[in-house]
């Protein structure tokens, strides 16, 4: 069926999932906050999902909120095998 | 085979502390006070005749047939309207008493058709009464005044009223009814619909339903209440009628909604005869609705799928082969993608319609058999929120009460659940108790049916905009802590000051005033008050929500919400109060336990605890992958992406339920293994390779957990039309994988869940024979179950405050998309109606319809029944339109039981922050006058009729 896709696809949904997070936590305090969004993270997304949120932040982070950017510093890498 | 009946003690129990002690007929009894005569004498194992009374609705007093005499008092009373006193000396079997009897007796037979085909069946108390109090002949006659015959020498009889057969599932047959009133008050007080009347007085009374309408067309909702009640044949199933009596029974759990009510499935031979809702379930007390009472036809429906098929590409016709050929097929295809794309490029999706034993089995076959954590379920899509939510904030991902809680509430708070429509029992159990005098709040856009109905009306409706549930509960919380109203020694007590002060200053801060709020949510801030006002206050308050709060962006937010404002007020922890979530489907709660989620296992213990794996991997004999696995839109982001390629679905039709249809259907087309193990041709199996043919809950034995936690039993009654429960079919298709499982019965997996899972260390299936059901945590703490959790402090502790801050829905209205889309469901249909559809339930609900208010109706030219084109960013349906007040201007509301409708197209893949549950709840969306289905309803209409061939293949097993 040639339909145009209603849809965002990959890194650009992975960006907006990360950035949601980001905005729950955002009213928490500063540390809490860093480390709900790495613990959420790391808790729910599958290696795939972390690598590709590595691979966005190690080109710049484009669009990831500040709070995302600084808690993938505590997202577990995800094991070569597994990614 | 043995036939289940339950005792009928005449009148219903009686709640008191204090007891009476009276003598009947010799014999000595004790009971409670306030218990009638008559159920005193059945508890003391003496049957009073009857035929006005029964144990579920209260006494009437009206066919005199109950009498007994009593010592020291004069004259015959009714036993069911005399309460037992201390010292009564009763009599219920003297000559005087049966004399009475007798003459009673002679003047109803006068009026009873000779003939009649219920006394002859035995399915009509009228003739066993008689016999009873040994009523030998009708010296009356049949000739005068009655009501049987329709005409005489010529002459029309007056009273004579024609069967009414309108309702597709019951007969009303005037001429057989003694207007004992039984019907009436069960709709009354059991189902709380006040259809039926008794019309005119003396010889001229009648019941009639409605404005003196046929069934079908006044309010009744088809529970079927009344014709449980009704002692003769006026009301009876035309199941009954057509088949005959039922000749053996056995207990089992309906398999629509999460309430899960208990049934009494009355068989003869293989056949269902009818389904009688079991006084004993302790969800249902004996009452239950349309859909499980009636709408089991689907088990035995035409288009259900018995044999196994296989196709290479989802454009070829299907091709049916033997079960063996099918599980070779798919474990070489699984093999084969595992070995060409890698370890995680399978995954498996259990269903919430299936039993907690396929369930496990699936996620099993996941994690031991695919090695990864590729699993996940439906509920993804309905009330994963509510696993995140009440997990954090209390410790355990469930509701906190049982259903028998409501009846001691003072204060009910409906939130985004539309209990009449969606777990109607539950309703029907809850109007009661607002009758009684318990007050009702509704959070929810449209004006559901509870907000006014016969004797209910909300003291507060607030009919917020969609997508703002988190803004209005903060500012409830705002008004209770402004004023003062909060609970400060429960909150000392059981949860954390520190964190308390923390999330009060949080909802204190000016943008969560009611005044702030009213502008973003449109609920007038005194009505926000008012509601807060007698929540805090009233009493015992309880919540009940419903999808109406999960299915949302901020979904876990708002439960988590939700729990803040019960802990602030101290509203949990004791019958009455709580926090409820209305489960949508019959065992949503019961796969989630069973660990159907990605980063979970069994008891919700997260995949990354060393200790939970080890005690699997112990009893699998395999290494467990310690990293979460996909949820369903991630697994389908992965397949476009081309690293995902296989997926088993367990009864469960993705392409109809999830979200943004497309882009479900472009991850399904991007695979190339799709098993799709179900009843019927759903939709999703358009893009299945193979199907595996499933069994109902009538075919197999297990257990559903409904929504209060209940483990109830599923008990088979007929053997699987396509051969095999669906638990077989999993387990044969892991011992095509090569694993090593031999369960003989579920009872057996039942033992391993117990064995590996503390909250249901005590569950099997002999204490659920015993017991009836059990409610978990059950254990070596809770030997028989917990109906009521967090009593005495939280599971996890000290309950947890969080700061719920709103985040307006990123799904915007705007002036291409003016109105916001809202979706729910009907009583008569069940989620995407694959079984509903197929029975005689179409009646009430042959398609979806869009409501919209007159006003945005008008503006464009849209009259009421007219087809309109409903668009969003994701895409455009057709459909017709409804007008109606029940929804605000600017909102409109559509089910969606139909897959020609696809409303799915229409929704986004906007989702809930914490666990990616759909936000099916709100689309921006405009609607407009148009004349037929769109392009993509058409091209996906020809694509099932392609996608639906079947080469039938002679003798294929
Ligand atoms: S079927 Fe239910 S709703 Fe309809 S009249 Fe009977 S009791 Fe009332
Ligand atoms: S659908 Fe729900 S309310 Fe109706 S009978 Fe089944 S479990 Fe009960
Ligand atoms: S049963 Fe008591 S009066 Fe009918």
């Amino acid at each position: 069926m040639s339909h145009e896709a209603g849809y965002k696809t990959g890194e650009e949904k992975l960006v907006y999932m990360a950035n949601q997070i980001a905005r729950f936590f955002e009213a928490m305090p500063h540390e809490e906050a860093v480390s709900g969004v790495a613990d959420h993270i790391n808790k729910f997304w599958e290696p795939r999902m972390r690598r590709h949120l590595f691979e966005i932040v190690a080109r710049g982070g484009e669009g990831l909120r500040p709070l995302v950017l600084e808690a993938a510093q505590r997202v577990k890498r995800p094991r070569e095998a597994d990614a | 085979m043995s036939f289940v009946k339950e005792i009928d003690y005449g009148t219903p129990a009686a709640r008191s502390d204090k007891t009476v002690t009276l003598t009947i007929d010799g014999r000595e009894i004790t009971v409670p006070e306030g218990t009638s005569v008559m159920r005193a004498a059945r508890e003391a194992g003496i049957e009073v005749p009857k035929l006005c009374a029964n144990d579920m609705v209260k006494a009437f007093g009206s066919c005199r047939l109950c009498l007994v005499e009593i010592e020291g008092r004069g004259g015959t009373p009714a036993s069911c309207t005399t309460p037992a006193a201390d010292g009564m000396k009763v009599s219920t079997g003297t000559e005087r008493l049966q004399t009475i009897r007798r003459g009673v007796m002679e003047l109803y037979m006068s009026d009873h058709p000779e003939d009649c085909p219920a006394c002859a069946a035995g399915d009509c108390e009228m003739a066993r009464m008689a016999r009873t109090v040994g009523l030998k002949e009708v010296r009356y006659g049949r000739e005068g005044e009655n009501h049987i015959w329709p005409a005489r020498e010529g002459k029309a009889n007056p009273h004579f009223v024609e069967m009414d057969l309108s309702n597709p599932y019951f007969a009303y047959d005037p001429s057989q009814c003694i207007v004992c009133s039984l019907c009436v008050r069960a709709c009354e007080e059991s189902q709380g619909t006040f259809a039926l009347t008794v019309e005119g007085r003396g010889f001229e009374s009648r019941i009639a339903a409605g404005m003196h309408e046929p069934f079908l067309e006044s309010e009744c909702v088809s529970c079927g209440a009344c014709v449980q009640a009704c002692p003769t044949g006026a009301l009876r199933e035309k199941s009954v009628i057509e088949k005959g009596m039922p000749e053996w029974s056995a207990v089992t759990t309906c398999a629509y909604c999460g309430v899960g009510c208990s049934f009494i499935a009355e068989m003869k031979g293989e056949d269902v005869v009818r389904m009688v809702p079991y006084k004993a379930g302790k969800a249902n007390r004996g009452h239950s609705c349309v859909k499980g009472r009636f709408a089991y036809g689907y088990a035995i429906h035409k288009d259900r799928i018995l044999r196994p098929m296989v196709r290479e590409k989802i454009t070829d016709p299907w091709r049916e082969v033997t079960w063996e050929e099918a599980f070779r097929h798919v474990a070489n295809e699984f093999r084969r993608i595992q070995y060409q794309y890698g370890r995680s490029a399978v995954g498996g999706i259990t269903s919430s319609r299936c039993t907690n034993e396929e369930t496990y089995l699936v996620q099993k076959l996941v994690r031991q058999g695919f090695r990864n954590n590729n699993v996940d379920t439906c509920a993804r899509v309905c009330h994963s929120p509510t696993g995140y939510g009440l997990k954090t904030t209390f410790g355990t991902s469930a509701g906190t009460q049982d259903f028998d809680s409501v009846e001691q509430a003072d204060v009910v708070m409906v939130i985004g659940a539309n209990p009449t429509d969606g777990h109607p029992v539950f309703a029907s159990r809850l109007k009661k108790r607002l009758r009684q005098g318990a007050k009702l709040i509704v959070l929810d856009p449209r004006r559901i049916d509870l907000v006014r109905s016969p004797h209910v009306e909300a003291a507060f409706h607030l009919p917020l905009k969609p997508g703002t549930n988190a803004a209005v509960l903060n500012a409830l919380a705002h008004v209770i802590v402004s004023e003062g109203l909060f609970d400060e020694a429960f909150i000392r007590e059981r949860c954390d000051w520190d964190e308390f002060q923390d999330w009060a200053q949080f909802v204190l801060e000016p943008e969560n005033s009611p005044e702030a709020v009213e502008q973003v949510s449109g609920v007038p801030a005194e009505t926000i008050r008012g509601a807060a006002r007698l929540y805090a206050t009233g009493g015992n308050a309880a919540i009940y929500y419903g999808l109406g709060v999960t299915e949302h962006s901020q979904g876990s937010t708002t439960v988590m919400a939700i729990a803040n404002l019960a802990m602030a007020t101290g509203n949990i922890g004791r019958p009455g109060v709580g926090v409820n979530p209305l489960r949508g489907q019959n065992n949503v709660q019961g796969s989630c336990d069973m660990g159907s989620f990605p980063h979970e296992l069994p008891g919700y213990r997260h995949i990354s605890e060393d200790a939970t794996r080890a005690i699997y991997e112990a009893l699998w004999g395999v290494k467990l992958d310690d990293e979460p696995g996909l949820r369903i839109p991630n697994m389908l982001d992965a397949a476009l992406e081309g690293s995902f390629k296989g997926l088993y679905i367990q009864g469960e039709d993705i392409l109809q339920s999830d979200p943004n249809t497309r882009h479900v259907a472009d991850g399904l087309a991007a695979m190339e293994c799709v098993v799709v193990h179900d009843l019927f041709l759903n939709e999703t199996a358009n893009y299945a390779h193979v199907f595996l043919p499933g069994s109902t809950f009538l075919e197999k034995d297990g257990t559903f957990t409904n929504a209060e936690r209940r483990i109830n039993r599923v008990r088979k009654v007929m053997e699987p039309k396509n051969g095999y429960a669906d638990w077989e079919v999993t387990q044969k298709l892991a011992q095509s994988l090569g694993l090593d499982w031999n369960y003989a019965h579920p009872s057996e997996i039942m033992a391993e869940i117990a064995a590996t899972t503390p909250s249901f260390a005590g569950v099997s299936y002999e204490l659920l024979d015993r017991e009836g059901s059990v409610q978990w945590p059950c254990n070596e703490k809770a030997p028989t179950g917990t109906p009521v959790m967090h009593v005495g402090g939280f599971v996890r502790g000290k309950g947890k405050f969080i700061r719920t801050a709103y985040v307006a829905t990123d799904e915007k209205t705007g002036p291409r998309f003016p109105l916001l889309l809202t979706t729910g469901r009907v009583l008569s249909q069940y989620n995407v109606g694959a079984q509903t559809r197929r029975t005689a339930n179409v009646v009430w609900h042959e398609e979806d319809r869009l409501e919209i208010h007159p006003f945005d109706a008008e503006n464009r030219g849209i009259r009421d029944g007219d087809w309109v084109k409903l668009a969003s960013r994701a895409g455009e349906t057709t459909l017709r339109a409804k007008i109606t007040e029940r929804v605000a201007p600017g909102v409109v509301y559509t089910t969606f039981h139909h897959p020609a409708t696809q409303a799915n197209v229409v929704t986004t893949e906007y989702s809930d922050w914490a666990t990616n549950c759909p936000e099916y709840k709100v689309t921006a969306v405009q609607v407009t006058p148009s004349n037929g289905p769109t392009e993509w309803q058409e091209d996906y209409e020809a694509l099932s009729r392609r996608s639906r061939r079947i080469v039938h293949v002679e003798a294929a097993e």
